[in-house]
């Protein structure tokens, strides 16, 4: 058993080390559908769900690949996993949602090309987490990517009425305001445990 | 295997230097922006990052291009991201066989370079159906513009929060390095920094010659 409690790795994930400000996984999400409040909350959410559904999967994977000796087939069997994962969640979502289905567009195929996803799986094996707490990390890991993800959405919204100068619309303004954000984020330093 | 040569590009200068420059992956695409951001703390690790995914680009490139005709459409992107992840598993290995150092520094963004959304770009949009010399041009090509990309990151972040350049001091032992520029929110400064150069040099360009094509912005 790992002597970490379940509230730091939640609050570590979450906030001291959020993958997306301060470990930079996911970025591509992050900038592309973080323009409004709405379609932001519920990328969120979908990315929440694979996150948990892959690091239940990924841990079996981890347990069964150790048992078997075939530790080099780790990486491929976490990207299929992953890969999987959003496709249920892409039927799930145009069965019930296709408004959502629109709105989230092509970056919900890309959920596969997250990074934060796989980033996650990695992470949870290199620090040898059991279930429960690969469960708690990958909740506090969506958890933080949502609140990332909001804070940006309403930095945004509000930006669109600003002028801003001709010359830095666009990505660069976006870019400068993660900067902002991230720079917000490092005051949580400290907090929970170092990142391994 | 059936050749259509109407529809496949011919082998040109610009199939190699548009990945550098007009296309480039980073500067103007806006893809692959994780690594780009996370292992540009320093120079060495960018090149190094650079170079592996170049390598895993060119190589996945060659193997999708290759098996093009074979791969049925509907299970087309679970093939590329399996052929995309055995070469990542490769290069982890090698980087580890080569320096122990390095693999420390780079950390999980070996692996990470699966999620790489540069090469599984490349393997949908140009791979997948030109033939293979032209596909290895362009996807060297494209490599090489991550790499430059990386390494106009790094050598900035380096300099101004390090002072020193490839681990060589550049400045008097007085100057104070701005420690920012090596945490993250550094690399988003940078690069946010690198795209208003880039919007202004295009706007400046725009206005010299009113060429309604030219004027366009690129907005994310």
């Amino acid at each position: 058993m790992h002597p970490e409690p379940l509230s730091v790795i939640f609050l570590n994930a979450a906030v001291v080390n959020n993958f997306v400000l301060a470990l930079f996984l996911g970025i591509c999400p992050f900038l592309g559908v973080s323009a409004k409040k709405e379609t932001a909350w519920n990328m969120g959410l979908a990315t929440l769900f694979v996150m948990l559904v892959s690091s239940a999967a990924a841990f079996g994977i981890n347990w069964l690949l150790t048992e078997l000796d075939l530790l080099f087939l780790r990486l491929i069997c976490y990207i299929a996993v992953i890969a999987s994962t959003v496709q249920l969640v892409e039927m799930f979502v145009k069965r019930f949602s296709p408004a959502l289905f629109r709105s989230l567009g092509i970056f919900l195929p890309l959920i596969t090309t997250n990074c934060a996803i796989l980033g996650l799986a990695l992470f949870q094996t290199s620090k040898e987490y059991d279930l429960l707490q690969s469960l708690v990390y990958a909740l506090g890991a969506g958890v933080g990517f949502t609140l990332a993800l909001m804070l940006m959405a309403g930095l945004r919204e509000k930006l669109a009425l600003a002028r801003v100068p001709t010359v830095s619309q666009g990505a660069a303004m976006s870019l400068m305001l993660a900067g902002l954000l991230s720079l917000a984020f490092m005051g949580f330093a400290g907090l929970g445990g170092s990142h391994g | 295997m059936a050749e259509l040569p109407t529809q496949q590009e011919p082998l040109t200068l610009d199939t190699f230097v548009r990945g550098l420059w007009e296309e480039n992956p980073v500067f103007v695409m806006l893809l692959g922006m994780c690594p780009v951001l996370a292992v540009t703390n320093s120079t060495m690790n960018a090149i190094a990052m650079g170079l592996a995914t170049t390598f895993v680009l060119v190589c996945s490139s060659l193997l999708v291009s290759l098996l093009r005709n074979w791969i049925p459409k509907q299970v087309r992107i679970a093939s590329y991201i399996v052929i995309i992840a055995t070469f990542v598993t490769i290069v982890d290995y090698g980087i580890q066989a080569i320096s122990l150092e390095l693999y420390a520094a780079l950390g999980a963004f070996i692996q990470l370079i699966v999620a790489n959304c540069v090469i599984l770009g490349r393997a949908e949009a140009y791979a997948s159906k030109e033939r293979l010399h032209t596909t290895f041009i362009n996807s060297l090509g494209m490599g090489a513009g991550f790499t430059l990309a990386l390494l106009s990151l790094g050598t900035v972040r380096e300099i101004l929060g390090s002072g020193t350049i490839l681990g060589v001091p550049l400045f008097p032992a007085d100057f104070q390095p701005w420690v920012v520029m090596i945490l993250p929110p550094g690399g988003f400064f940078v690069l946010g920094a690198w795209l208003l150069l880039f919007n202004w040099l295009r706007l400046r360009k725009a206005r010299k010659s009113p060429d309604p094509t030219g004027a366009a912005i690129h907005a994310s």
